[in-house]
């Protein structure tokens, strides 16, 4: 007798599935957050120096990542990605398209800016400024410059009082870049500071000064560089191979396990949009090496479903009824299923531990995997496989896999 | 009468320590090639867009840009990789930008440095995940099954990465981060093969009455090819996947598709051949003994 109810509800999961899965996939993918190996950009590890009169702490390690993203903010790249590592290490992750080796110097260039008397005493420094230097020309000569205001006027106009008629110099970086007499003293606490190449130069130094000083100089010791048209055909390839892995074992379950091949491929096809929709909502980054994993971890969840579908066959050749066999296939194959993905999982647990950016990616993405496979091919497809036999609707155990001769010697 | 696995083991210890051999004296005389990750200095990558003689370009860097080359190597779509020994400076990186921009108009350059320090550290930990990888998963499998599966495991699990990095050091492929991604993927397929026909032998110990060694390779012979199947379709399937990635899956991930094609055949093998085996010559002293007694 045929039961409607268990092939309803067989219908409801995958009906409900693809309702859910179609309109929203597009989103989930847009969401996802790329790696530079996958839409281009640069990755630099920086050591963090000893200045000359202060030795690095931590504190100090924050603050120079923290003015390293002021001065990414100020040149108006987006989403920059960075992190203290060990230490007294800082990794800059620029993503997009844009001039590398600008994005570079300006991530270094310290912008130590100096106000000094005649006699090479220090009078005040970048930190005195107020954060809103910006270029300009001149109005007369047309020259451009960099106007900046001081936080505190009085201190200013005390140095321009003390030395009216003297030279206070302007120095950046340790180079003179200005030297000019003061003609009488300035009590508004605005300046300009002349001598740049063009516009663009002033600019750049008005975002330098803006972003404020590094606390303590940088050194690189690490980079690498993707162009974002590389990375965007990694991508475009990478999704093209999986696309056909997932036909190739497509044809092969089903034209070899049949009924229960197609649910274990519906199975997957649940399994890949979880996925990618953990690694959307967890706002985990995914690189080449964590796709290849997901790719990879197809195959693993296919062999949940090979697992499962053998041992049911077994069964059934032992004379086992077609609903016994399912159950009895099902429950035996437990066991091996959940040893072998708790070593993936120990092993994804470890490289994650010890591993650094690409193994650590990989093994994120290779755990989120495991799991997923528990979900999808443990759990929705044996219920889908149990729904259907119960249904009654096919009863030939052919379409269940198992050869003509096994089915006749039941 | 299906082919007498067990009975034939020698061969395959045979043969397996041949190939181990055979690696290793490849790794000492030929060393493993390996890339800026783990080896400080430089690479720059770029597209040359025609065919072309490496050592032509090696020459031009070398006298065009005063820097001291280690090697030049052309990879698919008529790129080229060089590799400088020293990490190179900004200013140089520069330079090497420029200079290669103009010469070639689809370079694309994409250079990478690393530092000796960070290259070390890269290296040491790479190791450290593999080791602690095995000895996670043998401390797991001893306490699931016992540990002579365990070890017996864990042999063929290294065999196999023996054998993947053996071929990688024989055809000069660059051994980089990546690869490290692909060998521990590669670890964790190896014991998932293993564990599958372990949990056959471990429940067929529950139906079989073994006395003496016959009894005990049959059990495992049984075993073996109760899960033959299974083996094959499922590196099949995973064949499928790390083959189409290393046909379409673009210059990036190429190597670290073919080492997973490599390594999960090897890896289905091993864990037939090598892993069932250990196990089986390991087990039957066991039964030997108390006879002897």
């Amino acid at each position: 007798m045929i039961k409607w109810s268990r092939f309803l509800g067989f219908l409801m999961i995958v009906v409900l599935f693809f309702a859910l899965a179609i309109p929203t996939y597009q989103s989930i993918w847009n969401n996802i957050q790329l790696g530079l190996d996958l839409k281009g950009g640069f990755d630099v590890l920086y050591e963090v120096k000893d200045a000359p009169e202060e030795k690095v702490t931590m504190e100090g390690v924050i603050a120079t990542k923290n003015a390293i993203e002021k001065r990414i903010d100020s040149a108006g790249i987006s989403e920059p990605n960075l992190a203290i590592e060990g230490d007294n290490r800082i990794r800059v992750q620029l993503a997009g398209v844009f001039n590398q080796e600008e994005a570079k110097k300006l991530l270094v260039q310290s912008a130590e800016l100096e106000f000094k008397s005649p006699t090479g005493e220090k009078l005040a420094s970048g930190r005195d400024l107020k954060s809103n230097a910006r270029a300009q020309t001149d109005q007369q000569t047309g020259a451009p410059q960099v106007a900046v205001e001081f936080k505190d006027p009085k201190l200013f106009a005390d140095i321009t009082t003390k030395y009216v008629g003297q030279q206070v110099s302007i120095w950046l970086d340790g180079e003179m870049i200005q030297n000019p007499v003061i003609n009488e003293p300035i009590l508004t606490g605005s300046a300009v500071i002349n001598g740049q190449a063009d516009l663009k130069e002033a600019r750049e130094i008005a975002n330098y000064l803006n972003a404020g000083a590094l606390p303590f100089p940088l050194e690189e010791i690490s980079s690498f560089g993707v162009s974002p048209s590389l990375g965007e055909e990694a991508l475009h390839d990478t999704l093209y191979a999986g696309g056909i892995a997932f036909v190739l074992i497509f044809i092969f379950m089903v034209v070899y396990y049949r009924l229960p091949g197609l649910i274990g491929m519906i199975a997957l096809v649940m399994y890949t949009y979880l996925l990618f929709s953990v690694v959307s909502f967890m706002g985990i980054t995914l690189t080449l090496p964590g796709l290849a994993a997901l790719i990879l971890g197809v195959g693993m969840a296919v062999d949940v479903n090979i697992i499962a579908i053998e041992r049911m066959k077994d069964e059934f050749r032992n004379g086992k009824s077609l609903l016994s066999a399912v159950i009895m296939g099902q429950k035996r194959s437990m066991p091996t299923i959940i040893d072998a993905n708790i070593t993936s999982i120990i092993a994804g647990v470890l490289m994650y531990w010890f591993g650094t950016g690409a193994i650590k990616s990989f093994a994120v993405a290779h755990i989120i995997s495991v799991l997923a496979t528990f979900i999808t091919a443990v759990l929705i497809s044996r219920l889908m496989l149990q729904l259907l036999v119960r249904s009654n609707l096919i009863k030939n155990p052919w379409w269940y896999g198992a050869s003509k001769k096994g089915g006749a010697s039941k | 009468m299906k082919f007498d696995i067990v009975k034939n083991r020698k061969w395959y210890f045979g043969f397996s320590v041949l190939i181990s051999i055979i690696g290793i004296i490849l790794m000492l005389t030929m060393g493993l090639n390996l890339g800026t990750d783990f080896k400080a200095g430089s690479r720059v990558q770029f597209t040359v867009g025609q065919a072309f003689d490496p050592a032509d370009i090696e020459k031009a860097i070398e006298t065009d840009l005063k820097l001291d080359v280690a090697a030049v190597q052309a990879i698919e779509n008529n790129g080229a990789v060089v590799r400088i020994d020293k990490k190179i400076t900004a200013d140089e990186e520069a330079s090497v930008n420029k200079y290669l921009t103009e010469k070639y108009p689809n370079a694309m350059p994409q250079i990478s440095s690393v530092d000796p320090v960070v290259a070390r550290e890269l290296a040491e930990k790479a190791i450290y995940a593999i080791i602690l990888a095995s000895v996670g998963i043998i401390l797991y499998m001893a306490f699931r099954f016992e540990y002579k599966f365990a070890i017996s495991g864990v042999i063929s699990m290294l065999q196999v990465v023996l054998v993947v990095v053996s071929i990688f050091a024989l055809f000069r492929f660059e051994i980089d981060i990546t690869f490290i991604a692909a060998v521990l993927t590669i670890v964790g397929y190896s014991i998932h093969d293993t564990i599958v026909i372990f949990d056959r032998i471990r429940e067929n110990l529950k139906h079989y009455k073994v006395k003496t060694t016959a009894d005990l390779e049959q059990l495992v012979n049984d075993s073996v090819w109760q899960t033959m199947t299974r083996s094959i379709n499922t590196v099949l399937t995973v064949v499928f996947s790390a083959g189409a990635l290393y046909l379409f899956g673009g210059s990036p991930i190429k190597h670290f598709s073919l080492a997973l094609v490599i390594g999960l055949v090897t890896g289905a093998y091993s864990s037939i051949f090598i892993a069932a085996q250990l196990w089986v010559s390991w087990k039957s002293r066991e039964l030997k003994k108390p006879k002897s007694a």
